[in-house]
């Protein structure tokens, strides 16, 4: 199975294991990652609070490049994901783009990775490939804001109740919690900009975690990862309680399921080691 | 946190309104007050106007409070509030189009790592096309904090760096002109 592939900024640095995982994942389950030539950054929020157009053709020049390829894209951020959707509603509305020469065909989809994978490759071809079924891990699925969010633009089926990292974790055999926080927010730039407000927000996601009973959250983002794994030392100082959460990707925990040999490199880069958990469940 | 001014006596300016619906392009005068954005917003608790408040300010026109308020840059844009509007309007836009406003205008921010943060990144997406992220964090750490708020985030840069998640090189794409026509000529 052949798809474009839009790895985003990210990637190759902070997100670098979600990036290892994803291209193993893909080997194991035959879907060909073709990387989309010469890709570009898609302005993220940035481009959205500072200029409407910016935040269109930024995007935009990459859709371009997938239209000529005219394969189903594939997306593991969600914040890319969100902006190259929202450029492709513009584009199929008839918006002129700065930047965009027009003949936008718009003949492929764009997929947000777990979506992908859950829709497009199916229970039956990843259940296949499991040879270490994730016996006895709790974990909650976190998704984050945008890869629902406006279902207008995202195409979300349920915005508030997306299922797709769920049914995807549940076929792995891992004892998936239900709670209302899936697409709650995990406080996007501000752990730089207001690292306090961030804080609490992110507080506040590991509390109902923990009443859902889970001993992990897995994640489709490389933001949310990051903001949720990187600063449970400065959360569990302000909340005067302490949070060890282990963060992990979905594609992760699927490399883990597949036996794919490199995921404890993978788990060597987290900062809150989700190794200890893993162990304590026979699972590494 | 700063409190938005809000005068005591408000006589209602509609051709402000129409000025942020036109930047928007949301019907803000479908507002009522259901306040179904606020009871949804993940960020309340540091905003010094709650969504519905800011409609309604913008609805009596008091666009200069408006981008004034701390709220425009506390909203983390997760779109909950537009995704629940009862009349459609796309809240989480018009925070964005009060952030341009903001920003053309010159407004003094109190919340003003917020804009620094945004300038950070896109000078390093149109440098290279793509974003370069410790360039990006340093920059902006500078920028934010200067030198002793850079000193205070190194920790964490060194044990990012510990575990392989900091590129050193930046990235180079052939398309970065394009990506810096792209930033001539919408700017303005
Ligand atoms: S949800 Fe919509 S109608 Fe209700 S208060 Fe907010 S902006 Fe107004
Ligand atoms: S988009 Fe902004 S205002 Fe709307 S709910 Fe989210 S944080 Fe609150």
């Amino acid at each position: 199975m052949e798809v474009s592939y839009y790895p985003g900024c990210s990637i190759e640095g902070i997100a670098r294991e979600y990036g290892e995982s994803v291209a193993a994942v893909a080997r194991i389950l035959g879907i060909d990652l073709k990387e989309l030539e010469d890709w570009t950054c898609c302005g993220a929020a940035s481009a959205h609070a500072t200029d409407d157009m910016l935040a269109l053709a930024l995007p935009a020049r990459n859709l371009e490049t997938a239209d000529k390829a005219g394969l189903d894209m594939v997306v593991p951020c969600a914040a890319c994901y969100s902006r190259l959707k929202h450029a492709d509603k513009a584009l199929r509305a008839g918006t002129k783009i700065e930047g965009v020469n027009g003949g936008y065909k718009g003949d492929f989809r764009i997929k947000h990775l777990v979506d992908f994978i859950w829709e497009e490759v199916g229970e039956k071809a990843i259940l296949e490939k499991v040879s270490k079924p994730l016996s006895g891990l709790k974990a909650v699925c976190y998704y984050g804001c945008l890869i629902t969010r406006p279902p207008r633009i995202t195409d979300a089926v349920d915005a508030d109740n997306p299922e797709s990292m769920d049914n995807i974790l549940k076929t792995l055999g891992a004892e998936v919690k239900n709670w209302s926080y899936k697409t709650d927010c995990c406080g996007a730039e501000h752990v730089l900009t207001m690292p306090e407000v961030a804080w609490k927000m992110i507080q506040k996601l590991f509390d109902m975690a923990e009443e859902a009973g889970a001993d992990a959250i897995a994640v489709a983002c490389p933001m949310c990862q990051s903001n949720l794994d990187t600063h449970q030392d400065e959360i569990s100082a302000q909340a005067g309680k302490q949070y060890n959460v282990p963060i992990i990707y979905s594609t992760e925990l699927m490399g883990l399921a597949f036996g794919a040999p490199e995921a404890d490199k993978w788990f060597a880069r987290h900062f809150v080691d989700p190794r200890p958990l893993l162990r304590e469940k026979g699972l590494l | 946190m700063t409190v938005a001014k809000i005068p005591e006596k408000i006589s209602p300016r509609p051709s402000l309104r129409r000025k942020i619906e036109d930047l928007s392009g949301q019907k803000i005068a479908a507002c009522f007050q259901c306040e179904k954005c606020t009871n949804g917003c993940p960020v309340t608790f540091a905003m010094d106007v709650v969504p519905h408040r800011l409609m309604r300010m913008l609805q009596l026109g008091l666009l200069d409070e408006a981008i004034r308020s701390d709220t425009i840059w506390v909203c983390a844009s997760c779109e909950t509030c537009t995704t629940r509007c009862p009349n459609d309007i796309d809240i989480a836009h018009v925070m964005d189009a009060l952030r341009q406003l903001s920003q053309r205008e010159g407004i003094k921010v109190v919340q003003k790592n917020a804009p620094t943060f945004h300038a950070a990144f896109l000078a390093s997406l149109r440098r290279h096309g793509r974003v370069h992220e410790p360039e990006m964090a340093v920059e902006y750490m500078l920028r934010s904090g200067g030198l002793s708020g850079l000193r205070k985030q190194a920790g964490t840069g060194m044990a990012m760096f510990k575990r392989g998640k900091i590129k050193l090189l930046p990235p180079r794409v052939r398309a970065g002109r394009q990506v810096k026509n792209i930033f001539k000529k919408v700017k303005r």
